[in-house]
């Protein structure tokens, strides 16, 4: 287990997450603690057992659904910053606050400014969490947040990773769909269960809006696996134009001579892949699956999941995005967290900035797109 | 190229068979007849001679994307594919409505081919990229990844031969064996040929041309599911190179299973071959041979890949035609013909010829599957695989046709293995770390280590694999370039075909086809096997019995 270096940073891994000795808590940590404060509601940022958890005003009801009944859950607005207490019993501080991450709805980076030490001179540094440039009708845009050490998520950092612009991949799924409901098949859509299902699902209302060739999607509406709809709900309580859906029966159906989902898309988590589940919608032959990802980029990833169709949607990073933002933050040092964390900071230092990984525990379940074959090992994301 | 590089995006957008002959079958009926033969000759896994090096690719990708080497490298350990990668780091999210010139894209396939890829042979260096960073520069990302693929040759895009063989039965007018027939060989892609393997009848133009071989499946049964044993011939299952030997208009040829042509490679047996009557077309088994008795592949391996066969090299490695089936007689094909027709005349045939380079593979009497079984317990000792069981009154099918042949083999050798590196695959196994060797105790005194025997690349199923790339990930305690030591806990089964003393392996064993077998999760490190116990699988000198006294 990690301990305290010698120098005490701002912040550091204590081995139950990132621990700020300043204000006396943690960021995403993955074992409990008395203050958590969460980037975002994903499993793997976002666990149970913590005494207290602060996150953004906007994550708040969608925490409240992941985590268990009474955990004691603390919105604060957006840019509100707020002072915590060193729990050491010393007299520091440290000031806080939550900004936009665009990541999914509610997600945030969180910004803390304190001494390291009580001599020593006040420092801003920022945790990324999980986040994105690219718009999402669904969430908060990301927010330039100047620092000078940032700890940014390295979930796709490699130069080939650079999506396409949205509206064309967005495009890609509609045709997909419509193509499958003309020759009358099931068209199963796997995406994360959380922000990219709801992501989708408002895109093509927006699509089905401005472009008369798909209104009948609106019409059609989707079919949800049971994973996907306490989300969804969610998203539509707090005003998120979306598709109309309905969730997929949990009882075991009967057989029928015909297929009531022929035509019809279904979202589900990736977990439902080749799963008892999938039977429900007639033989493999009428099905026709795709998943939507950041790692369908890569054509070999994409033919060893099996999966007929990869749509290249992520709610992280791309590579020209990364370097840019690390620009804009104004950041002299970078720590890099979960992914190709090595090859970013090697990348980083070739360019002369300071940089290094940061060991953490993020990114091990597949609500944040971990690499595939991660999800074997863990049974949670799906909930 | 437009029409080509949609043919390529429809069959990969689907993992369904029955889509992508269609999707194939459409466009050899659309496509005009010169731009699908070359698309046919990709399909079939046919590719140019090499036009120039991937190093040469790589680096020129590395100045037009602006990257430093390492991150290339990088980026190529995670997307596994050469001409994948470029086109990611050049092209990314470049369509074919952003390109600047449309005709690149427009070009039909021959032409690209013939004026523009084949010509960069004849050019120097220099010029040879600016051609080819030129196109980069034009095409669209699908584009620019199939261009990668036409030039380094390796087209292997999801689609096997036989698939490739059923949209041709579908677009054209003959059926499926007959267009697998019209494939064998070498032929150049033309539209007349093109033509020809879509026509309902052609004239056989080439003399060549051997049939399509069938393929034995291995019998993982008892054979007495296999109904009486007098039913069925019985042969040894030999360890050499399947080939067929052609005897047509004055001229012989012969072909390897992989379809490439040994005719020059093994002139003591062409030479024999010389006296046979004209029309015959023989299946069987090169074999290194002397004194009755097969030596070891190993000896076989050096004369493969060998252009220059000197005296030495036939002394060292002399090799026969060990023939066990005739497919035509007389100029016609006798292959719906039943087994034990066929081969009665194949002996009389190699009964007539007399040579000791052209032998029949032995019958072996068995009055029953127990007393088969015994026979082929005695497999390792006569330097054999097993047995082979064939059906009296089959046909010679075409492929893999199950239920007649069947290839019942010895029991592999094995041994408990620990894992100590792992690196990632490539394809459909890029970024994922599924190449892994594994090592043995030494035995020396004061202090063991672990010595690698042994590589392997298969026997897990996908589950295992990823709790494996898993582990790894997380046990992992250096790393060398893509090449990761992991901690040496895990135990894994390997199965494998032969061992042999070597002096170019660390641990002074080469095995033969290593595979794991199982994952022992039940065993710790310390109980895996020495190299003492690899070591005394090794034979001494094959046994004096021979192979053919019931000959």
């Amino acid at each position: 287990m990690p301990s305290a270096p010698p120098h005490q940073p701002l912040l550091y891994n204590d081995g139950r997450g990132l621990f700020c000795p300043a204000g006396g808590f943690h960021i995403d940590p993955w074992a409990p603690v008395p203050i958590a404060l969460i980037t975002h509601a994903h499993g793997d940022h976002a666990r149970a057992g913590s005494a207290r958890y602060l996150c953004s005003a906007s994550c708040a009801p969608i925490l409240k659904k992941r985590l268990p009944e009474g955990a004691v859950i603390e919105p604060v607005p957006f840019g509100e910053p707020i002072e915590l207490r060193s729990a050491a019993g010393d007299a520091r501080t440290a000031r806080i606050s939550f900004h936009p991450a665009g990541h999914i709805r509610g997600s945030a980076q969180i910004r803390v400014e304190a001494s390291p030490a009580a001599s020593a001179a006040s420092e801003v540094w920022v945790v990324s969490g999980d986040y994105k440039r690219q718009p999402d009708p669904t969430c908060e845009p990301f927010e330039v947040v100047p620092c000078d050490t940032f700890i940014t998520e390295a979930t796709f950092a490699l130069p080939v990773y650079r999506w396409e612009p949205t509206d064309r991949v967005v495009h890609q799924i509609a045709t997909w769909w419509s193509t499958n409901r003309e020759h009358g098949r099931v068209s199963v859509l796997f995406s994360y269960a959380l922000g990219k299902a709801q992501r989708i699902l408002a895109e093509l209302d927006a699509l089905a809006a401005r472009d008369s060739a798909f209104v009948w999607m609106r019409e059609s509406g989707a079919h949800l696996h049971g994973a996907v709809v306490p989300l969804t709900d969610a998203y539509r309580e707090a005003g998120i134009a979306m598709l109309p859906t309905q969730p997929v029966p949990t009882d075991t159906p009967a057989r029928r001579t015909k297929n009531e989902y022929a035509g019809q898309l279904i979202i589900a988590p990736p977990s439902a892949a080749g799963s008892p589940w999938m039977r429900r919608f007639g033989p493999a032959a009428s099905v026709d699956t795709a998943f939507a990802s950041g790692w369908m980029l890569v054509r070999g990833i994409r033919r060893r999941r099996g999966y007929d169709r990869g749509f290249v949607i992520s709610d992280h990073i791309d590579w020209p995005d990364l370097l840019e933002t690390i620009r804009e933050t104004g950041a002299k040092r970078v720590l890099a967290t979960h992914g190709y964390s090595e090859t970013l900071a090697h990348h980083l230092r070739d360019q002369g900035l300071d940089a290094a990984p940061l060991e953490t525990q993020y990114g091990e379940t597949e609500a944040s797109e971990p690499e595939p074959e991660a999800r074997a090992s863990t049974a949670e994301g799906a909930n | 190229m437009r029409r080509f590089a949609q043919l390529f995006t429809a069959i990969d957008a689907t993992t369904s068979t029955n889509a992508k002959v269609a999707a194939m079958a459409a466009y050899f009926q659309e496509a005009p007849p010169e731009d699908a033969a070359w698309a046919l000759y990709f399909l079939a896994g046919e590719r140019p001679k090499r036009l120039l090096s991937s190093r040469l690719l790589a680096q020129w990708a590395i100045a037009e994307a602006k990257i430093e080497p390492w991150l290339f490298e990088e980026s190529y350990r995670v997307v596994g594919d050469l001409a994948e990668t470029i086109a990611l780091l050049i092209a990314a999210g470049r369509t074919t409505d952003d390109s600047a010139t449309d005709t690149d894209h427009n070009l039909p396939l021959s032409r690209w081919m013939a004026d523009r890829i084949l010509a960069l042979r004849g050019m120097d260096v220099s010029q040879q990229r600016n051609h080819i960073t030129s196109w980069w520069r034009s095409l669209d990302t699908t584009g620019v990844f199939i261009l990668n693929k036409l030039i380094t040759g390796a087209f292997r895009v999801g689609v096997s031969r036989t698939l490739v063989v059923r949209a041709l039965a579908q677009a054209g007018e003959a059926p499926a064996e007959t267009v697998a027939h019209r494939l064998m060989g070498s032929w150049q892609p033309t539209a007349a040929f093109m033509r020809h393997v879509l026509a309902a009848h052609a004239p056989s133009d080439d003399h060549s041309r051997p049939y399509p071989f069938f393929l034995a499946s291995p019998l993982e049964a008892d054979p007495a599911i296999l109904g009486p044993i007098t039913d069925w011939q019985l042969e040894w299952k030999w360890d050499g190179i399947r080939a067929q030997l052609i005897r047509r208009a004055g001229e012989t040829h012969l072909w390897s299973r992989g379809e490439d042509l040994l005719t020059d490679r093994f002139p003591e047996v062409t030479e024999a071959a010389a006296r046979l009557p004209d029309g015959v077309v023989l299946d069987g088994e090169l074999l290194a041979f002397s004194g009755g008795k097969p030596l070891p592949f190993a000896k076989l391996q050096r004369r493969i890949g060998r252009k220059e066969i000197t005296r030495r090299v036939l002394r060292d490695a002399p090799v026969v035609f060990i023939a066990y089936d005739l497919l035509e007689l007389d100029g016609e094909d006798i292959r719906t013909s039943t087994l034990r027709t066929r081969r009665a005349h194949l002996e009389e045939v190699i009964t007539d010829l007399n040579s000791p380079r052209l032998l029949t593979s032995a019958l072996i009497t068995a009055d029953s599957w127990p007393a088969a079984a015994k026979l082929r317990n005695e497999s390792r000792d006569r330097a054999v695989e097993g047995l082979m069981l064939k059906r009296l009154d089959s046909p010679y099918a075409v492929g893999r046709t199950k239920g007649d042949w069947w290839k019942w083999k010895v029991d592999p050798y094995t041994f408990d293995g620990v894992m100590v590196y792992a690196e990632p695959g490539h394809g459909r196994r890029a970024n994922l770390l599924t190449d892994y060797t594994f090592a043995v105790w030494s035995d020396d005194r004061g202090g063991r280590e672990l010595v690698p025997v042994a590589r392997a690349y298969s026997g897990l199923d996908q589950s295992e694999i990823a709790e494996l790339d898993s582990w790894i990930r997380r046990n992992s305690t250096e790393r060398f370039g893509p090449v990761r030591a992991v901690s040496p806990t895990q135990v894994f089964e390997i199965a494998f075909e032969g061992i042999a003393a070597s002096d170019r392996h660390k641990g002074g064993v080469a095995l033969r086809f290593p595979r794991i077998a199982r994952w022992r999760k039940d065993k710790p490190a310390a109980e895996a096997d020495t190299l003492a116990s690899l070591r005394g699988l090794i034979h001494g000198p094959p046994p004096q019995a021979t192979l053919f006294d019931n000959l």
